[in-house]
């Protein structure tokens, strides 16, 4: 062997090896994607390989594990259990615009990781410049949601992701198109068998399939955690970690004049029911019956899920017509009076807690106030530098957003 | 004048009350044997419940706390809530507190001084939104008087362990007092009156005990929502709209209401005209109603005094008859098992409404109703039913149990402890949960890495506990560490253990 070749394969090991210990997507001899063999932060790797979600809030219990309550209080039940592998892959397919039908736009493009995993815009932009009819939700914490969709259609995150891959309005694919393109992939291809095959036989048809795809997809989601923000601290014992200002606010939020923590309960600052609030539509918009559609029943009219206010700072503009630009409007809409934006001759059966609180304008402005310390972004994921396919992540066309390139340190 | 006609009802009510109760307990330790299965089958819903006669003379809260500090009037409550370390007992002396008191920590009583008649009022001037908000566990709040708040008198959010006792609370909005997402607590000796919504509000609760309070003039007297194991006795509930009330509210994380006791309590004269806000479940309630059990399962009524209540004495329900009920999939809403025993009535029924007037010509019947049953629930049961004048009951069985003399209390024998987790476990959660948001094993995040913490604090957890509790500045081009001594000790040195054994 040449000189040359033995110095420049050795560099390739070398290059390799390093790269192996210090976990990241960059090159492989073969084809250059590695998939994580630790678990994203927060989480604890435990016997089969398996990712287990740790905070400090299982110090707590919550009234019938329900995890709704104060403080001191347990979350709800979530989902974990993933291997770091299949948290890996859904964050490669997660921004790989090869999911939607012209392969132009990804996951991300809705659900942006420096837009709070939303896009900033009242109704996302999907295939052909169309319009979703609603607004693109948060992903923060999805792990504890035990529905999806704004009228609470999915029960799990595996169902909700066939929503946005197959419909016109949004990434526009069908499953023979989605699954012959993955399959004609051979980074994929191998990615797949990685995260999915338990025996030794490398047979990667077998695992990479839809439903490999969307549990994937699922378990990089529930890997977005976000439990760390000043509120937390305060809960969990340091009362200097929110001005007094913010826990003014703290106090109308849940006093019993706002009522607001009726509904956006702690600790995840949702109940996970459905409520009917009456919020209007974008001016012209046909009205959107919500719930009502996905349960048959007419109480339901309108309802929509009571959305978790944690990183709500980071997701405007706010409901799930996109209508309103601030926290400031969106919190003024309860205190206008109950039933005040429903269109008239409808009967809508609003929510016992929509009242008429006529809270004081400072009083609005400390709710504020206080809603900001529930933003916490430190366990972030990074953005891949490159995917599979080889097309740029997120979106190629439309992508003036920052991209986070992360820096040389890795994270543990 | 209404206010000072109620400070001396107040205080007649408890300085007898208050022996008594105790007394009452420890004369009734001997408990008598449940008399049949089906008896049996209906409380022993599940291990919480103790039917024990304790005879400590502690609360829910348990044991007194050692350190006390005294808010003297002209001074401010919550200062001293701020200043009190978990295990502190507040006593208010007579005096106007004009502030929300909020708890936010464990251990925390509140005890107003009553001095010849006088007391600690918190007054809301109209102003305020809630007089006493607490979240955390073993709170006790005591002997205060509340009066003219926008919201709530006293409110808990999710406190376990709690005692609300001997208050005064006149006209304070929408509920009086409202413990909601609470396990073991109990609520007596307060009188409550003047209240938009329920004076006195179970919401979502575990092992309540609501007794020997005095509750009048509000839309709801008692409320006992979305709720299990609970007793409501001993009260005296009058000239409420609605007075005692058990239901499952649809649309609530917490779907359902069972084994709820309701005895020896005096409900009259219920017939204050509705004045609950729009849109509220009260609002529907017709006026005249002594008890309505609204989808609630494994009520038990019995040994009650029910007079003048003008639409009906005892009215079970389901959801259909109820006003500005979302629908709710996950929500039953049926009344089932529901248990009339013997109960005082007298006339009731004399002025009703039109549906039950439709029922009753359904049976032919032209009566002033003392228990009225609409509902498609199952395995309901009246005892004596030639006694009362009854509606809808025809389905009921006869009761084959007579009494709950053996169900004492369903109070836990010990306060609800906090979870146990070993140090090991501790230090692994907290590493995970909180240190790993700022510090990596292996680089730079928006603190140093972890192996520069290994190298630093070798072999002394010690000090690196010591270090994370009160961090100074050690690093110019890196930001200053936040304190995290809220952790606590335990929790410190185990993450202080945890970090130094990492490995990866």
């Amino acid at each position: 062997m040449p000189r040359k070749m033995i110095q420049d394969s050795v560099r390739l090991a070398l290059l390799t090896a390093m790269l192996l210990l210090s976990r990241t997507e960059a090159a492989s001899a073969q084809d250059n994607f590695i998939l994580d063999v630790n678990c994203p932060r927060g989480f604890q790797l435990v016997t089969g390989n398996r990712c287990e979600l740790r905070t400090l809030y299982q110090f707590y219990r919550s009234t019938q594990n329900r995890g709704v309550g104060g403080t001191h209080s347990n979350l709800p039940m979530h989902r974990d259990g993933f291997s770091p592998q299949q948290i890996d892959l859904g964050r490669y397919l997660f921004f790989d615009p090869l999911l939607s039908g012209e392969q132009d736009f990804s996951c991300a493009s809705c659900h942006h990781p420096d837009k709070g995993f939303t896009d900033g815009k009242a109704h996302s932009v999907g295939a052909n410049g169309k319009l979703s009819k609603r607004s693109a939700p948060t992903l923060w914490n999805s792990a504890f949601l035990s529905s999806f969709f704004w009228d609470a259609r999915a029960k799990n995150l595996e169902q909700q992701a066939f929503g946005p891959l197959y419909s016109p309005d949004e990434m526009n694919n069908t499953p023979s198109k989605l699954l012959s393109s993955l399959r004609s992939n051979a980074s994929y291809q191998r990615l797949f068998s990685d995260a999915f095959d338990t025996s030794d036989n490398i047979s990667s048809d077998e695992s990479l399939t839809i439903d490999n795809l969307v549990i994937a997809l699922a378990a990089f989601q529930t890997s977005l955690i976000s439990l760390n923000s000043r509120y937390d601290e305060y809960a969990h014992g340091n009362h200097q970690a929110m001005s007094d200002d913010e826990i003014a606010g703290l106090n109308v939020f849940r006093s019993f004049v706002a009522r607001c923590s009726e509904c956006h309960t702690p600790p995840l600052f949702t109940n996970n029911q459905i409520a009917v609030i009456g919020v209007p539509e974008d001016d012209g918009d046909e009205f959107d019956v919500g719930a009502e559609q996905t349960f048959g029943l007419a109480k339901l009219k309108g309802g929509f899920k009571v959305p978790s206010l944690r990183n709500i700072a980071e997701t405007a503009p706010y409901m799930h017509s996109g209508n309103f630009q601030t926290l400031r409007e969106a919190t003024e809409f309860y205190n206008k009076g109950r039933g005040h934006a429903v269109p008239k001759g409808m009967h809508l059966t609003i929510h016992w807690h929509i009242s008429e609180p006529d809270l004081r304008d400072h009083e609005l402005d400390l709710i504020v106030t206080f809603m900001k310390t529930l933003s916490d972004e430190k366990f972030k994921p990074q953005v891949p530098i490159r995917v599979p396919s080889g097309l740029t992540p997120i979106d190629k066309k439309q992508d003036n957003r920052k991209i986070d390139k992360g820096d040389s340190n890795e994270i543990q | 004048m209404k206010f000072n006609s109620l400070l001396v009802a107040g205080l007649v009510v408890t300085v007898g009350a208050v022996a008594q109760y105790w007394g009452d307990l420890s004369s009734t330790s001997a408990i008598a044997a449940p008399a049949n299965n089906q008896h049996k089958e209906l409380y022993n819903i599940d291990s919480h419940r103790s039917s024990q006669a304790s005879e400590k003379a502690e609360g829910p809260a348990g044991a007194a706390n050692k350190v006390e500090v005294t808010v003297n009037d002209g001074e401010s409550i919550q200062d001293a809530v701020k200043a009190a370390k978990p295990g502190t007992t507040i006593r208010i002396m007579p005096g106007t507190y004009s502030e929300t008191v909020y708890i936010d920590k464990d251990n925390i009583r509140l005890i107003g001084v009553i001095e010849q008649g006088r007391r600690a009022t918190l007054d809301g001037l109209g102003k305020l939104n809630d007089a006493i908000l607490y979240s955390g566990n073993n709170v006790v709040v005591e002997n205060l008087s509340i009066t003219r708040y926008k919201g709530n008198g006293i409110m808990g959010q999710a406190g376990n362990n709690f005692e609300i006792r001997n208050n005064i609370i006149v006209d304070t909005g929408v509920y009086g007092i409202f413990p909601q997402l609470g396990v073991n607590g109990v609520v007596e000796y307060n009188v409550v009156s003047g209240i938009e919504d329920a004076a006195i509000y179970i919401g979502m609760s575990d092992n309540i005990h609501v007794a020997h309070n005095d509750v009048f003039d509000s839309v709801a007297g008692i409320e006992i929502e979305n709720s299990r194991h609970a007793i409501v006795e001993n009260n005296n509930v009058h000239n409420n709209t609605g007075g005692v009330l058990a239901f499952v509210t649809p649309g609530l994380p917490i779907k359902t209401t069972y084994d709820v006791i309701i005895r020896n309590n005096f409900i009259s004269g219920n017939n204050h005209d509705n004045f609950g806000a729009a849109g509220s479940i009260v609002a529907g309630i017709p006026a005249g109603t002594g008890i309505l059990v609204m989808a609630a399962d494994q009520v038990i009524i019995e040994n009650n005094i029910i007079s003048d209540n003008k639409t009906a004495g005892i009215l079970i329900v389901d959801h259909s008859s109820a006003a500005n009920v979302t629908d709710d999939p996950e929500s039953e809403p049926n009344p089932d098992k529901v248990s009339v025993l013997d109960n005082i009535m007298l006339n009731n029924g004399y002025q009703t409404i039109t549906t039950i007037q439709g029922l009753m010509a359904l049976e032919s019947k032209q009566i002033e109703p003392d228990v009225v049953h609409l509902s498609k629930g199952i395995g309901s049961c009246i005892a004596n039913r030639g006694r009362y004048k009854t509606v809808g009951v025809a389905e009921f069985a006869d009761c084959d149990f007579n009494n709950t003399d053996h169900v004492v209390s369903y109070l836990l024998d010990e306060p609800v402890q906090a979870r146990k987790i070993a140090p090991s476990e501790r230090g692994q959660i907290a590493y995970l949960g909180v240190c790993s948001g700022c510090h990596s094993y292996n680089g730079r995040l928006i603190g140093p890495s972890i192996q520069t913490i290994q190298a630093l604090y070798f072999e002394n957890p010690e000090g690196l506990a010591a270090y994370i509790s009160k961090p100074t500045k050690k690093r110019d081009d890196y930001p200053e560490m936040p304190s995290q001594a809220y952790l606590g000790e335990e929790t410190l040195q185990a993450v202080a253990e945890y970090l130094l054994s990492r490995e990866k």
